[in-house]
């Protein structure tokens, strides 16, 4: 053997060193991506104190912003936990042709970009889109309206719940469900009770996920939304419009507080997430 | 709900594939579309790199404050793509404190796709580096294997699966991005026009098929990339 | 001396894993270490394969200090519980690594891989991966990559735990085989007292981190040092006041010396042995025997016999005490 009593301090010497350098660089790429910028305007809008935020952020066009974008997340969510807890459901517990299809649809909102999820919705139930004719006849208008971008936003994120509940399903296996079966519960019955409570954290967390997703939508949006102030303006096209009317007070306040609420959304989904990963 | 989305997308290619095709390639979408791919692949490539190592930091390393780190990571994912633009804009656009100002430049769109897809790589690596059986770098250092080549020929095999999949994510959502660079990059035409934001032109100036066929190609392309790796990640699964 | 460890210790965070552990290992022999779970064995193994470092003591392996020396340089061949298999090779790249990390020619990789192939019977499975190998497949084939380089010291930690019984029989008889063809200095870790005395020469008696004794298999069954030592390697019961091997009690019906009355309580068939579960006065014990003498008794639950402790070979161990 080569070398067996040359000194071994310069092997555990070079690992140290190793190891610094490379902690160095990674923590030093993240300061400059992301730690810094978001500090930076965290920075400017209460630099002068909450004053100036907490105005910017009342204003009557702040105000129903923030109250379109809440009402476009909250429905984008219930349409997204129904319908999520039932895909999930399907794709786990249901043999179908074309389940690998469904497997893949699923995850597609996230491979697309925002732009064409917009687009599709337009081309589908806009004035000139395929259904748009009939809708149009009777009255129903869903583009450049808040049902558009709900559909919009519920489209993006709603892969969030299915893949968040799926694999707790999948591990739990449907046996307690058989149980209940043979014990003579009904179907809505053993969901009730049985499948539901098994997937609780998981579909919370789903639920924040979404929601936290939903409130920061804005590429699908931008393109469904008619963009008109006071209306069908959700805070992240706010903060565009401010900043195109140079107004980079609020574009600033908008922005700390959609960041804060993302932040505050990513602790909750984590604490959420492990606890699904301690029962199980 | 999603099928009919997916399949209206392609049935839009109405006025027939010549037409379609025009609109492609037509000098500023193909421009923009070129740039797109080319800078969404190089951040992609580089996300692979960093993502490792970041991964690498974080599960094999300790020190204060790491769980501070894991949560700046998953920060992208939470944050609305437009307020990414804006955080990057005011630190390293016209009014930067630090004379750093790369607004209007393809840096910045760079810039903004590495913030936004960061978390793909080291998200999906993560877990795999976790689960890797230690005993295997014990087996390979007693055959005598430096630390280097354990890194490189026992740890790095076991890892390439899980960083491919993050790779071909990263690189899917960065062509279709557009909130953080349509802020950023001030969509000169030609210059620094993302794909997405081209489309987004389209649409409001009415040319909807235009605005149709180029979302075809990036859905073709994502779908082709995702493709690809499902393939890989069955060959690897083969090996057990 | 193929192996020196002297007043070893090492703790993970507040517990205590090795207490001040002294041992040496002969060369050539086959040792086991052996105890219960937590008892320090794994640790003692991987301190003296260089994988954990000890927070006191030394280790030296062929005369040469090895305590600060890493695992590569050690000249020692390991085998993990779970095999840890390369799990992205095959079973010839698996053997062949070690040999080619010390840059080997192909040619004499070859020819190497092919002897060890051929020595743990793995001829036919050279381009498999270890996923597509059975348990026993996949701990051969971690055999041969540790002996592929030649190393000076073998170290096999619970190298059969995770297999069925019946393979379990088979390699262990392999094993021993394989030791003596190939006179390696090896070592091995295991809770299970019956594999320890039949493939060892010596075992080394670990608990709660501390050596208990050191000596071959009747050595330390029939004398051990004190009660624990004795529960463990074998089946023991009470008698008198002394802890004893129920196969070293005798019943029968007439009075002889040292006999004591008792009644039998059950009686069970056990194959070719019975077990006898008797009432010594107010306090439990139980008797082995062979059929044979079992039946020759005739006995019944109930009946009143006299048991004696045959003093011959083992002389049993006063309650808490040390050997008579």
């Amino acid at each position: 053997m080569a070398d067996v009593d040359a000194p071994i301090a310069v092997g555990s010497q070079r690992r140290t060193v190793t190891r610094y350098s490379l902690r160095f660089v990674v923590l030093g790429y993240l300061a400059v991506l992301l730690a810094v910028p978001v500090g930076v305007v965290f920075y400017r809008s209460f630099r002068h104190g909450l004053g100036p935020v907490w105005s910017s952020l009342t204003t009557a066009d702040a105000r129903s912003a923030i109250y379109v974008t809440l009402i476009v997340a909250v429905a984008a969510v219930v349409l997204n936990t129904i319908f999520g807890v039932g895909a999930a459901l399907l794709l786990v517990r249901k043999q179908f042709p074309g389940r690998r299809l469904l497997d893949v649809l699923v995850d597609l909102p996230q491979a697309v970009s925002p732009i064409v999820a917009g687009l599709a919705l337009v081309l589908v139930y806009g004035k000139f889109g395929f259904f748009g004719g009939w809708l149009q006849r009777h009255g129903i208008q869903l583009i450049f309206s808040l049902p558009g971008m709900v559909m919009a936003t519920a489209f993006v994120s709603l892969p969030l719940v299915v893949r968040a509940v799926a694999p707790v399903l999948a591990e739990s296996g449907d046996e307690q469900e058989q149980a209940a079966r043979t014990l003579g519960a009904s179907g809505w019955q053993t969901f009730r009770r049985i499948t539901l409570p098994s997937i609780r954290d998981a579909l919370a967390y789903g639920v924040v996920l979404s929601l936290a997703r939903s409130l920061g939508e804005y590429g699908a949006v931008t393109v469904v939304s008619g963009h008109v102030l006071g209306k069908t303006l959700t805070v992240t096209l706010f903060i565009d419009d401010r900043l195109e009317n140079f107004d980079t007070t609020a574009a600033y306040s908008a922005s700390a507080l959609l960041a804060l609420l993302a932040m505050a959304s990513l602790l909750v989904s984590r604490r959420l997430r492990s606890r699904t990963r301690s029962v199980a | 709900m999603l099928i009919p989305l997916g399949a209206v997308v392609w049935k839009s290619q109405s006025g027939g594939f010549a037409n379609a095709w025009d609109q492609v390639t037509a000098p500023q979408p193909f421009a923009a579309l070129k740039m797109t791919l080319a800078i969404s692949a190089l951040v992609a490539l580089f996300n692979l790199v960093m993502g490792t190592l970041i991964a690498w930091v974080l599960v094999r390393d300790d020190f204060a404050g790491k769980a501070v780190v894991e949560f700046l990571i998953d920060l992208p994912f939470a944050l609305p793509t437009v307020v990414a633009g804006f955080v990057l804009l005011s630190l390293y656009g016209p009014s930067t404190p630090v004379h750093v100002n790369i607004a209007f430049t393809r840096l910045a769109i760079a810039l903004a796709l590495l913030f936004v897809t960061l978390p793909f790589v080291v998200r999906t690596v993560e877990p795999v580096l976790i689960e890797l059986d230690r005993d295997m770098e014990s087996a390979a250092a007693s055959l005598g294997a430096r630390p280097l080549l354990i890194a490189r020929r026992i740890v790095l095999p076991n890892i390439v699966p899980a960083m491919l999949t993050g790779t071909g994510l990263a690189f899917a959502r960065a062509i279709g991005e557009f909130g953080s660079v349509s802020l950023l990059s001030g969509n000169l035409p030609f210059h620094t026009e993302v794909s997405a934001v081209n489309i987004y032109n389209q649409v409001q100036s009415d040319n909807t098929v235009g605005a149709a066929a180029q979302s075809t190609v990036l859905l073709m392309i994502a779908f082709l990339v995702l493709f690809g790796l499902d393939v890989l990640k069955r060959r690897s699964a083969r090996r057990g | 001396m193929s192996i020196n460890v002297r007043g070893v210790s090492k703790s993970f965070a507040q517990f205590k894993a090795l207490d001040d552990v002294s041992v040496d290992i002969a060369t050539g022999s086959l040792t086991a270490l052996l105890g219960p779970s937590g008892s320090g064995k794994s640790t003692l193994l991987r301190v003296i394969a260089g994988l954990d470092t000890a927070d006191a003591g030394t280790v030296s392996i062929e005369g040469r200090d090895a305590t600060a020396v890493p695992p590569q340089r050690r000249d020692v061949g390991f085998v993990f519980q779970h095999y840890a298999p390369f799990k992205h090779m095959t079973v010839y790249d698996n053997i062949a690594f070690g040999l080619r990390v010390r840059k080997i020619p192909k040619a004499q990789i070859r020819e190497r891989v092919a002897e060890l192939l051929g020595l743990v019977h793995l001829e036919k499975f050279a381009s498999r991966y270890p996923a597509q190998l059975s348990g026993g497949q996949r701990q051969r084939m971690a055999l041969a990559r540790a002996l592929a380089v030649r190393p000076r010291v073998l170290l096999l930690d619970e190298p059969f735990g995770a297999l069925d019984a019946q393979v379990r029989k088979e390699l262990r008889v392999w094993l021993r085989r394989l030791h003596d063809e190939m006179a390696v200095t090896t070592v091995i870790v295991t809770h299970d007292q019956e594999e320890a005395m039949e493939v060892a020469d010596e075992i080394v008696v670990l608990h709660d981190g501390r050596v208990k004794q050191v000596g071959a298999p009747h050595e330390v069954y029939d004398h051990p040092a004190d009660e624990w030592v004795m529960g463990f390697l074998g089946p023991v019961t009470r008698f008198g006041d002394r802890v004893v091997r129920p196969h070293d009690l005798e019943i029968s019906l007439s009075a002889e010396t040292d006999a004591i009355p008792a009644t039998v309580v059950r009686i069970t068939r056990l194959g070719f042995q019975t077990r006898v579960d008797l009432d010594v006065g107010g306090v439990p014990a139980y008797a082995q025997l062979s059929r044979d003498a079992a039946d020759r008794l005739d006995l019944e639950p109930g009946t009143a016999v006299l048991v004696r402790h045959l003093d011959w070979v083992g002389a049993g161990v006063r309650e808490g005490g040390r050997v008579d």
